[in-house]
């Protein structure tokens, strides 16, 4: 993975200390709250129900051993032993105290990490596939590419005070796994017809309260050129986007509302002014690839005879490898899916005691190396098949082994009322009245491929609009109600869900979802048609005919 | 109020005169529709100064650079990011080497961001160290993007 050179360690280092000096002139009352905000966002820091909340990037949601160690220790001196990691490969404290953030900073200084733009309406982490490096429908690692975009965010003197937030990721496979359809900026690395690669960029994708699909604004965009479309992309967003609503201002509204053909006129007159002076080299790319080449893999390795036997002789040990682990570019290697949705522990948090451990999992099984998900769930990419059997009994004692990749339990939350100050309504008990309802993993897995996002808001910081079935939450006279979409999708067919009906209360959401999975096994074409599939074959009425026929 | 004027505290010769109200005989400040109306007569004025709010499009104002020894940059909410691309293009697009000025609402600490942008002076607030802002100046020994100086 990438290493910091001594200019990447200077500017964290001094980040640090001009956060550590914002923040003490700030509780001397030198800086106003109004400003003091703006400046602690851009850290990371945000002021929630109960204390302030910490968001660390993980830059495109690769992460060191050395890391993943000092959050556990992070998470046990300054936090209440756990951490959460985010749809955006991020990692959040909950419970830190505001004045000993800075120290924190500098702990996660010490180990290459920090909280630079995590929040804010300036440039955000940029997040990728957590198969990167490994998939086997990969044209190339999108990896290097995530971080030369990194630097070039990082303090971007023009790019500060944007309309609104701005998220840019990046896939490099067949299968998009980092949902680029929906961000601000979305870029797949491709292959012309003349047989270079390069990238295309959508623009203009977003979800929150206004979920909007991202479109093409260059097919085809060479490599060199990378930093100069994002500037120009920048450019054009930052004078023309709209400041007068900040429900209006993200990048989606400009394109929507000027139309893509006239956006795309004004990105590439400006691209094509500055183009030139701002070329990533050969040289550049070349030093950045070898930063995330391939680990020592052992070559030769055959299938295992004992793994094939290990599969043969324990179900629970296979259903596991069948649902949490991946496919792996080189033979004798799987993908080991880390799952932070055991039913007893919300969406995405990890403790302080699994994350020392998994630490030495990875050390012991993956290259010292942990890679988050924006689905909330963790990543051992480079795993022998002979090592899975050991590797899942160590998991499945640290309770991070529950064989759900990809279906009805593994719901992507948010933190809902319980921590954040936006929210409207709980969300992580709705994710722990669904595990109580599916209690039974058989029929969980009968279920088939589910992806269930609950947000306890409109700004959907859980992607409720993409989930296969969405769940909102929404106030109504200090009452909470929760709103079901169906049929969303982040994934290359990316859908935005359809309303099922009118909201629905809180006893009777729970009951609500377990009805359309109801429909969903009734009306199936067959035992391998999945939900999406079986939605989009028969519709939206099917489901609200149940839902609502007992009123 | 306080002057920094290529990281010194500086005197402040200049004044922005109200769209309404005569002019000085010199040093003036003033408003781009005041410019557009007043162009003929104004042309002659020996140090004339521009203000320019956020909304503006840089690009359409080009032609007239060479009339001015200093443009102002007027910030009407610290949140409002476009005078920084309005600096960048002026410096590095446009050529303009007279004196670029902010005024309005801005913070100590997003000083680092517009000097890197090409911002030659600061109108400060009467509450505002003028000593931190020529030391938030330096908050970094180095950068990733180039700087316009």
């Amino acid at each position: 993975m990438y290493q910091y050179t001594d200019k990447d360690q200077t500017l964290i280092n001094e980040r640090v200390d001009q956060f550590r000096d914002q923040t003490q002139r700030f509780l001397k009352g030198e800086i106003a709250d109004d400003k003091y905000r703006a400046l602690r966002l851009m850290n990371g820091v945000y002021i929630q129900t109960h204390s302030p909340l910490l968001r660390v990037a993980g830059p495109y949601g690769l992460l060191s051993c050395a890391q993943i160690r000092k959050l556990a220790s992070i998470a046990r001196d300054y936090d209440k032993n756990f951490c959460h990691f985010t749809t955006r490969q991020n990692i959040q404290f909950n419970w830190p105290a505001l004045e000993r953030i800075p120290y924190i900073l500098e702990e996660l200084a010490s180990v290459q990490m920090h909280a630079i733009q995590t929040s804010g309406n300036c440039l955000r982490n940029t997040t990728s596939d957590q198969l990167a490096g490994v998939a086997k429908d990969e044209l190339e690692d999108p990896r290097p590419y995530c971080e030369i975009i990194r630097q070039w965010t990082i303090l971007h003197p023009e790019f500060a005070y944007l309309p609104r937030k701005f998220k840019i990721a990046v896939s490099g496979s067949a299968q998009d796994r980092a949902a680029t359809h929906f961000h601000d900026i979305g870029l797949h690395l491709v292959k012309n017809d003349a047989g270079e690669i390069g990238f295309k960029v959508l623009v203009g994708g977003g979800l929150g309260r206004t979920p909007i699909i991202g479109q093409v604004i260059r097919p085809f965009l060479e490599k060199k050129h990378l930093l100069s479309y994002l500037e120009a992309i920048l450019r054009v967003y930052n004078i023309y986007g709209r400041r007068d609503n900040k429900y209006k201002a993200r990048i989606k509204i400009l394109v929507r509302e000027t139309g893509i053909a006239e956006i795309t006129k004004k990105v590439e007159a400006e691209w094509h002014l500055i183009k030139d002076q701002l070329e990533v080299s050969e040289q550049t790319i070349t030093d950045m690839c070898a930063q995330f080449a391939d680990p020592a893999y052992q070559k030769d390795l055959t299938a295992g005879a004992d793994y094939a036997q290990q599969l043969n002789d324990n179900i629970a040990f296979k259903t596991w490898d069948k649902h949490n682990t991946a496919g792996h570019k080189t033979d004798g290697y799987r993908a080991v899916y880390v799952s932070l949705k055991a039913p007893d522990s919300p969406p995405g948090d990890c403790s302080d005691t699994q994350l020392d451990a998994l630490a030495g999992l990875a050390d012991s099984y993956s290259f010292g190396m942990i890679r988050a998900t924006h689905r909330q769930n963790l990543v051992l990419a480079d795993v022998k098949e002979a090592d899975l059997f050991t590797l899942w009994q160590k998991l499945d004692a640290l309770k991070l082994a529950t064989a759900n990749i990809n279906s009805a339990t593994d719901i992507i939350c948010c933190p809902g009322i319980d921590y954040c100050g936006l929210a409207n309504t709980s969300s992580i008990d709705i994710a722990q009245g669904i595990n109580d309802t599916l209690d039974s993993i058989d029929y969980i897995h009968d279920l088939g491929e589910l992806k269930i996002n609950i947000s306890g808001c409109m700004n959907g910081c859980a992607h409720q609009s993409v989930g296969h079935i969405g769940i909102l939450g929404v106030d109504k006279k200090g009452v909470e109600w929760y709103q079901v979409t169906l049929g969303g999708s982040s994934e290359n067919d990316a859908t935005i869900g359809e309303r099922l009906g009118p909201a629905v209360s809180k006893q009777d959401i729970v009951p609500v979802i377990k009805q359309i999975l109801e429909v969903y096994l009734e009306l199936r074409s067959h035992e391998d048609e999945a939900f999406l599939t079986t939605f989009r074959r028969i519709g939206v009425n099917p489901f609200k005919e149940k839902v609502y026929a007992a009123d | 109020m306080p002057l920094i004027k290529n990281k010194l505290l500086t005197q402040d010769n200049w004044e922005f005169i109200a769209d309404d109200v005569a002019l000085n005989t010199d040093f003036n400040i003033v408003s781009l529709s005041r410019w557009e109306q007043e162009k003929t007569s104004l042309a002659n004025q020996a140090n004339l100064g521009l203000r320019l709010e956020s909304d503006v499009i840089i690009k359409d104002i080009v032609d007239d650079l060479a009339h001015f020894s200093l443009i102002e940059l007027f910030i009407p909410v610290f949140t409002d990011g476009r005078a920084y691309t309005h600096a960048r293009l002026l410096r590095s697009r446009y050529g303009f080497t007279g004196d670029i000025r902010v005024n309005g609402d801005f913070m100590l600490d997003q000083i680092f961001y517009l000097n890197r942008v090409g911002i030659s002076s600061y109108v400060l607030d009467e509450k505002d160290s003028a000593e931190k802002a020529i030391a938030v100046m330096s908050d970094f020994s180095d950068t990733y993007q180039e700087s316009v100086a």
